[in-house]
């Protein structure tokens, strides 16, 4: 009865949370069905599936900061590629001898470099249990320190924005480095097993695809959560009028960072789950313009509505795999025009499309 | 470049004297250059050196800028200024033309390292009574390392005549690392001087060598101390040039900045097309070097006004077509202008190719100025500071002293009360955003002179355009110079000891640790405006 | 509000369906699928690639194909994006089960594919020069592994120029960290001191080489002749030599030999202030015999332009593609683990006037060529190595990877096998 209290007055959420269980529910067992049936669904297309479900996770985790908090954040690819850096490390420790030199500990790119040693960043990422602490840890830490001295001194705007961005653009910089222990370009690679389960076997494949799922169920239930507590109304006031806030006694900074750091954990999630998926971590994640493209994917879903974040992400990925595969020279003219209708005609992204029809019944 | 006539000038020139097909060690020499293998080449070349015959000096110029080839199908060497089909080629011995058809018919005749500093040196030895002195200096440098003795007493006659100061000193230089090497304790005594007293690396490459093999306990001591006075110098001339290259890539970055500053800091507009402007610019420059082959030197300089108006047209037009709908908006505007930066990168790709242009450096741009052996600063990075800091003031000068300016600052301000005086806001607006982009476009054509001409130019540029306005405080173009000076030196000083990656993110956490101290920027705006 | 849920309801299940559906042809064709970026930051390089296998398909079905089929290209556009290398990959293979891949640049995009091709048993021909230390049952490497580049390159400079300083000058990423690595322990062990090597790293795209060069200088100014050898990488090049050329450091001073400057990297930059440094690969444009000439016709009349050059990994693609082809001949299927096996052994003239063999360990036999850059964009050949050399997977110069070798072939079968503890890693399959 709580749970339907937060989706209550969201019918796009209802939709949403609808489809996704349908999803959890079908997708495994069209999957199951033989290849020649033709309702079957290949597993190539499940972790496909899969894969749009994390950034979906990820893009509702930058309209819960945009769209709500008014912070304008082109850095949010670094806190999910750190989530996915550790799930990255995870893996590697459970390659284990199976790595081209066979070494018992030390992942290949180490051997390979002539480390002795693992350093003591990757200690105790062999146990999953920790490995998942630390997804939701590091990014949400980052987001903690980052946003506690930015919001403190009252960095806001356009400022922010760029500081976000020098962020994300820092550690690309920093985990490019080899000597980081992090790979270097090459990043983490050929993972073999998770959880003990074969990567490569279609049940694990299909088991990421309902995680995945059921991780943006949840994400968005715990944004609506926020969203419609007080905290939540304090962070729309926070938004619209930020000095009349903080003149009714509001403690502006602390309802920002606290908000900051959950969008930051749930980003870290969608990439720890993103990582498996595609079966590569490497720097170019942490670049400035894919952490653009996020608030582009919210922006054409639709700002400050959650589900239209989600929609935009899964409409602009599904876009970007049909052009590259059936028309790569357009794809980047399409997705250029794209952005520019969008935010010329369609302000309020493609949920508005809907939402302006719903006002007018 | 005048390659092209000056060849038809030493073609001409040449061209009698060569008809002379029976002359044996021409004979030779054409059938030493048409041989496969390498070492007939060298060969080739002492035989012109030893013969000393009259044309030996027009031959090396020749060899060295590549316009002998050899025509596979009748096994002749021919003369030819560029292997296209079309062009005519002058037979080496005769005086037949042929017309080339199939250009891969004819085959460079093409020198290797060895064999160019070979025809250098023989050169060079000619240039020690020229009439430039730089000729006679680069001449002696050459031959500062050419164990050749012929080279020293080449060198000690030249001395006696030498009028020039400068050149005196590089060859008493010359001279003393020989005197070094004798036996006579005073000459030594006196070479040792000298070379201290030089910046030269020889100096101090035989001073060290000489250090290390002496056994005379009180010439070492003094070499060592004439060694450690150069190091200091060195050391000083080394931090010098370090501020040098700071300025430089920061006067790269204000530029790159620059236009920003005023799209993104007067106007309020996120434009993540900045980058593509300046790429405009810079393609332009390659277009007009395309229009004008034979006037590289001017291409530049007429590139400036085109790049100016084909990016600043640009930016009107997507002022016009879009950003105007989204004022109010600033946010809005970073998704639009990002749509239009995909759309112009890939656009340059399907007009020009993915692949990189290439964009000459005009000879006027190329070289050093040099002001000793170990200080010397290029010539392109220092018209590059003297263009920045123009760039600069004429912008400063529009914005502060122009009626445009003073409505630009007055929209920007307060838009609703600048209409109520009579101002034509969207006029204003369109005119700033051509200039902001205009200006980007200017930038465009300094940086093709470093950089590649790609369709990823942009791209490298945005992000540290934004970082330099931020930092230097968004509405202030002050702001934006001394930003981009301060970044480029900061970087250039952590480059030694930290390497290039790890002092780029240096910069980047300085960056984000100062914005925490000034959230405003270096030069925050005041007033009512800063709080929009 | 009904009416929107349907119409929501509609466009996902139109969305869903459209990704599932995946029509099972029954097709009379070969497929080959071709994976290069045609946009992003990698199109620069790879788009001619792409050209490039559109063109030996289409001579080859001009040839009436292989086995009776004419061959059909798959080409898609992985977008300079490493996860979508992978993602691209087996849609390959498992869409439009092609039966070979041709593809991949950078050895990110290789290492992202390498799990997919070795999980559906693909076939992948990797047309790159790469820094070594992999053999996958599933990948063929025509490009130059170390040893058919690098070190080579070092003995021309050692032995015929004199070179006694060395500048390793490198982007910072793996195959630059790798090949230093493996020069840095060849120097040494030719009793080059410790002093006398200078190693650099950058990040991708450096612009700003004022420094670097000042300090090369000062490095080669020192009494020693020195040499810079450079893996940087695409993009940061054209500063790099324009601020060589700015700086006034002549190839006969401080010569630069490149590892990935070759002909199409040199149409983007002037040549004139270049003339002199040298490159090391295995490929020239220039080199002059009969197929390379008819190579390049073939290339001008395909893309209808005769001033577009051609290029080492041009010819890796040249070769890899011939080797398939005679290999499926051979083994009368496109199978790719008949393939496998019968590919090992086949011989194919490359365009050098020599012969290219498949070895055990899938690298390829080729020879090394030192060029000097011409102020044309040319490159003129000034030393060759007497023979072909046999590319090495695992380079003998690194601690963790003498003791490695890979064959194969039946018994061992191994990519990776450790001749001192006679153990198998990494990839096993029987």
């Amino acid at each position: 009865m709580m749970l339907w209290n937060l989706i209550k007055e969201d019918r796009g959420g209802q939709i949403l949370l609808l489809l996704l269980a349908i999803a959890i529910i079908a997708v495994p067992m069209l999957n199951a069905l033989p290849p020649d049936h033709a309702l079957h669904i290949p597993t190539y297309t499940v972790a496909l599936l899969g894969k749009y479900l994390t950034l979906a996770l990820l893009a509702l985790s930058v309209d819960l900061v945009w769209g709500y908090l008014g912070i304008l954040t082109l850095g949010h690819g670094a806190f999910f590629a750190l989530g996915g850096y550790v799930m990255g490390m995870y893996l590697m420790r459970q390659i284990g001898e199976r790595g081209v030199y066979g070494h018992p500990e030390l992942p290949d790119f180490m051997v390979f470099l002539n480390w002795d040693s693992l350093p003591w960043y990757w200690t105790g990422l062999d146990q999953f249990w920790f490995a998942a602490i630390l997804i939701i840890l590091v990014p949400g830490l980052l987001a903690f320190i980052f946003g506690a001295l930015a919001f403190r001194s009252r960095v806001s705007g356009v400022y922010l924005s760029i500081i976000t961005q020098a962020l994300t653009f820092a550690l690309m910089l920093a985990f490019f480095r080899n000597e980081m222990g992090f790979g270097g370009n090459n990043g983490l690679t050929d993972f073999k097993d998770i959880l003990g389960f074969s990567l490569q076997a279609r049940e694990t494949k299909v088991g990421l695809f309902v995680a995945s799922a059921v991780a943006l169920a949840l994400g968005y239930l715990i944004s609506r959560a926020v969203i419609q507590s007080r905290l939540g109304k304090v962070c729309v006031a926070v938004r619209d009028a930020e000095s009349r806030a903080r003149f009714l006694g509001y403690r502006v900074e602390n309802v920002k960072l606290w908000v900051f750091t959950l969008s930051a954990m749930i980003a870290g999630v969608a990439g720890a789950l993103y990582v498996p998926q595609v079966g590569i971590i490497n720097p170019n994640e942490f670049s400035p313009l894919n952490s653009i493209e996020i608030v582009v994917w919210v922006a054409v879903g639709g700002r400050a509505t959650l589900y239209g974040a989600v929609a935009g992400a899964l409409f602009i990925n599904y876009a970007k795999t049909w052009f590259t595969t059936e028309l790569p020279d357009v794809w980047l003219f399409a997705l250029g025009a794209i952005f520019v209708l969008v935010t010329l005609f369609l302000p309020k992204g493609i949920a508005g499309l809907f939402r302006r029809k719903e006002a007018s019944v | 470049m005048c390659a092209l006539g000056l060849l038809v000038l030493l073609l001409c020139a040449v061209q009698p004297a060569f008809a002379k097909s029976d002359d044996p060690v021409l004979l030779e020499l054409q059938t030493l250059l048409i041989s496969s293998n390498n070492q007939d080449r060298t060969k080739a070349i002492e035989l012109l050196t030893q013969s000393q015959h009259e044309l030996a000096f027009d031959i090396y110029g020749l060899l060295l800028e590549g316009k002998f080839f050899f025509n596979r199908t009748d096994n002749q060497l021919y003369l030819v200024d560029r292997a296209e089909a079309g062009q005519s080629a002058l037979h080496f011995l005769d005086e037949r033309d042929v017309v080339i058809e199939r250009p891969r018919d004819f085959r460079r005749v093409a020198l290797n390292n060895a064999q160019r500093t070979q025809i250098r040196r023989v050169m060079a030895q000619t240039g020690l009574t020229a009439d430039s002195s730089k000729t006679r200096i680069k001449a002696v440098r050459q031959m500062m390392g050419d164990p050749d003795p012929e080279a020293l007493s080449l060198i000690r006659a030249a001395y006696t005549s030498e009028t020039n100061d400068k050149v005196r000193d590089l060859m008493a230089v010359a001279i003393a690392i020989d005197t070094l090497t004798q036996t006579d304790e005073a000459a030594q005594r006196d070479a040792i001087d000298t070379l201290a007293a030089s910046l030269e690396p020889r100096a101090r490459n035989a001073l060290n060598q000489f250090v290390s093999q002496t056994e005379n306990a009180s010439l070492k001591e003094l070499a060592e101390k004439g060694l450690i006075g150069i190091e200091q110098k060195i050391k000083f001339y080394k931090g010098l040039e370090t501020v040098y290259f700071g300025l430089s890539l920061g006067s790269v970055l204000v530029l790159a900045a620059i236009g920003l500053a005023i799209t993104f800091g007067v106007m309020g507009v996120i434009n993540m097309a900045h980058g593509e402007l300046i790429m405009i610019g810079a393609y332009t420059t390659f277009v007009i070097q395309q229009l004008m082959p034979n006037h590289i030197g001017l291409s530049v300089l007429v590139a400036i006004p085109a790049a100016f108006v084909v990016s600043g047209l640009v930016g009107i037009a997507i002022e016009r077509g879009v950003i105007r709908f989204l004022y109010g908006r600033p946010l809005e505007t970073l998704l639009a202008t990002f749509g239009i930066s995909l759309v112009l990168q890939q656009a340059v790709r399907t007009i020009f190719s993915p692949l990189n242009k290439t964009v000459e450096t005009p000879s006027w741009m190329s070289g050093m100025l040099e002001f000793n052996p170990v200080f010397a600063i290029t010539l392109n990075r220092l018209y590059i500071i003297i263009f920045c800091l123009l760039v600069f003031f004429a912008l400063l000068m529009i914005l502060k002293r122009t009626a445009l300016g003073l409505q630009v600052r007055a929209v920007s301000q307060n838009r609703a009360m600048a209409r109520a005086m009579g101002v034509r806001s969207e006029r204003v607006d369109m005119m700033t955003f051509g200039l902001g982009s205009g200006v980007a476009g200017i930038a465009g054509v300094a940086l093709s002179q470093i950089t590649n001409v790609g369709p990823n130019l942009g791209q490298a540029y945005i992000i540290d355009s934004f970082m330099v306005v931020v930092f230097g405080g968004v509405g202030n173009i002050w702001g934006t110079l001394v930003a981009g000076m301060t970044l480029g030196v900061a970087n250039k000083i952590m480059e030694p000891w930290a390497g290039a990656v790890l002092a780029k993110i240096l910069v980047l956490v300085f960056i984000i640790l100062f914005i925490q101290k000034k959230p405003r920027g270096l030069f925050p705006q005041r007033g009512r405006a800063a709080e929009g | 509000m009904k009416q929107m849920n349907k119409k929501l309801a509609t466009a996902t299940c139109a969305l869903a369906l459209s990704i599932a559906a995946i029509t099972a042809q029954a097709s009379d064709t070969i497929k080959v699928g071709v994976l290069h970026s045609l946009s992003g930051t990698m199109a620069i390089s790879e788009t001619t690639l792409k050209d490039t296998m559109l063109m030996l398909i289409e001579e080859q079905n001009k040839q009436g194909g292989v086995l009776g089929k004419q061959l059909e290209a798959v080409v898609v556009d992985p977008a300079s994006d490493w996860p979508l290398f992978a993602e691209r990959a087996r849609e390959l293979l498992e869409r439009d089960k092609v039966a070979a891949i041709f593809g991949a640049w950078t050895s990110v995009s290789r290492k992202s594919v390498l799990p997919v091709v070795e999980e559906l048993n693909g076939l992948l021909f990797y047309p790159v020069q790469y820094e070594g230390e992999e053999s996958s049952k599933n990948v063929f490497y025509t490009g130059a592994a170390p040893n058919q580049q690098a070190i080579p390159a070092v003995d021309y400079l050692m032995n015929e120029l004199g070179i006694e300083r060395w500048v390793l000058a490198g982007t910072d990423y793996v195959y630059p960290r790798t090949t230093n690595r493996i020069l840095e322990a060849y120097l040494k062990s030719k009793g080059v001191a410790e002093a006398d090597i200078m190693i650099n790293y950058t990040p991708f795209g450096h612009s700003d080489w004022q420094t670097i060069v000042s300090d090369i200088r000062r490095f080669g100014g020192e009494g020693k002749k020195t040499a810079v050898v450079s893996t940087i990488n695409g993009d940061a090049n054209v500063p790099f030599y324009r601020e060589l050329g700015a700086q006034g450091v002549s190839a006969e001073d401080i010569p630069v030999i490149a590892f990935s400057v070759g002909e199409e990297e040199l149409s983007g930059i002037d040549t004139a202030p270049l003339v002199g440094h040298l490159a090391a690969w295995n490929y020239f444009m220039s080199i002059d015999t009969e197929a390379n000439d008819e190579f390049i016709d073939t290339w001008h009349a395909f893309t209808g332009d005769t001033n577009r050059v051609t290029n080492d990994p041009m010819e890796a693609h040249y070769i890899g593609f011939n080797m398939w082809v005679e290999a499926v001949n051979k083994a009368g299927t496109t199978d790719p683990s008949a393939v496998q096996e019968a590919i090992i052994g086949v011989t194919v003239p490359n365009l050098t006037g020599g012969y290219a063999a498949m070895m055990p360990n899938h690298h390829i036999t080729k020879p090394v060529f030192i060029g000097e850059i011409q102020s044309d964009g040319q490159f003129e050949v000034v030393w060759q190595t007497p023979s072909t050399v046999v590319g090495d997977a695992w380079s003998d110069f690194l601690e963790g990877s003498k003791d490695i070798i890979s064959d194969w072939r039946k018994p061992l079968s191994c990519g990776n096998y450790n001749v001192v503890t006679k153990t198998c890693s990494g990839q096993n399959f029987e």
